[in-house]
């Protein structure tokens, strides 16, 4: 069964959940194949408003210990632009599309996301340009996540105090 | 007048053998094993210097772990990662101390220069307790007054702890109010992306570490 997980990690994004669960959202997904989504909704509101008979099955859930589970088990993630949530996805392996909350300011979280867009490992949208992202996304084209080498970290501090 | 240069002569080298010596301590090689605080701190932070210690050999060894005391999450994760390691190195040892928080999201300046100066008063006292010969933090708020404390220890000699600072893979273009602070006092300033290293020349860069 193809599924969508969405995950707002920590925090509350309402108008993320509410833009999934729109009927327009949830047509796309569908028409793309999409039978499942499964909702992290975080601190916001634990029911999603949805209309009678949604296309799609829907779960909801506020938090877990850890995600990976539900990660491991999706098709597509939806993810808010938390580093922790958007690295986590990308370490799986798993097409992202990462949600940015305009409503808030100086958020530095943008930075990443921004960039994992630019350099091709996400598709970057905010609530009002995600039905359209949904529609023109071509998961094929998103670039692989190398992970990150903390060993060339440990070979540096064992060149400072000469442990090498 | 005779002008002062004996006395200037004989002060000069009073001055710069201390400093010397300091100069030498600070960046010598050191002998395994290595004590290690580490600033760990709110979410994401303490996921990331947590991979960071995954490939530290035991010369890194005791790992004393400092973090806020209102951060409910860190002492399990940090708990887990220890017994995981355990598994590997029978005798490794950590330890785990709280602080008061310097500084909460979105409080105020002027507040913040206050609790971080509590934060700093409440640190001396550990940072004395533990020693550590390398302190290593990557950017939640406690790691400012923790790194002072040590500066502090370091001018009055009691003990000179190497300051590594790795801002997160987050920062992108710019830098986290503790980095743009500790950019100044670290020994060794890691960055994540290249944009940063260009901005800060005396940052390192060794590509995505975490």
């Amino acid at each position: 069964m193809k599924s969508v997980f969405v995950t707002v990690g920590t925090t509350s994004f309402d108008d993320l959940i509410a833009t999934v669960c729109s009927p327009a959202a949830l047509q796309v997904l569908q028409n793309r194949g999409y039978e499942k989504l499964v909702l992290q909704v975080g601190r916001g509101a634990l029911k999603p408003a949805l209309h009678s008979s949604p296309p799609l099955a829907v779960e909801a859930f506020r938090f877990k210990d850890s995600l990976a589970e539900d990660l491991r088990r999706a098709d597509l993630v939806i993810s808010h632009a938390g580093a922790g949530s958007c690295l986590e996805t990308l370490e799986k392996g798993k097409p992202l599309i990462v949600v940015t909350n305009e409503k808030l300011m100086n958020n530095h979280q943008l930075e990443l996301a921004k960039q994992l867009d630019r350099d091709g490992h996400v598709f970057c949208c905010n609530c009002s340009t995600l039905v359209e992202t949904l529609q023109s996304m071509d998961l094929s084209t998103l670039k692989p996540f190398s992970p990150g080498q903390p060993e060339k970290f440990a070979s540096f501090l064992d060149k400072v105090f000469g442990f090498q | 007048m005779e002008p002062p240069l004996p006395a200037a002569a004989l002060l000069l080298p009073l001055l710069l053998v201390p400093l010397a010596l300091l100069a030498r301590r600070r960046r010598g090689r050191r002998t395994p094993p290595l004590r290690l605080l580490v600033v760990a701190g709110s979410g994401g932070h303490t996921t990331e210097i947590l991979r960071l210690l995954s490939c530290l050999s035991e010369s890194y060894s005791p790992r004393h772990y400092v973090f806020a005391d209102s951060d409910e999450m860190s002492e399990a994760k940090i708990r887990s990662f220890e017994q995981k390691r355990a598994e590997t190195f029978s005798s490794s040892q950590f330890t785990l101390d709280r602080i008061p928080r310097s500084r909460e999201v979105r409080q105020s300046w002027t507040s913040s220069v206050v609790t971080t100066l509590y934060s700093i008063l409440y640190s001396l006292p550990l940072t004395y307790k533990l020693k550590p010969d390398l302190i290593l933090c990557n950017g939640p708020g406690t790691c400012v007054p923790v790194c002072i404390s040590a500066l502090l220890l370091g001018l009055l000699g009691i003990k000179r702890a190497i300051i590594v600072y790795v801002e997160s893979i987050c920062r992108v273009e710019t830098l986290s109010l503790s980095g743009k602070i500790l950019y100044y006092f670290s020994d060794y300033f890691i960055v994540q992306w290249p944009d940063l290293k260009e901005k800060y020349p005396k940052s390192v860069y060794l590509g995505r570490i975490v």
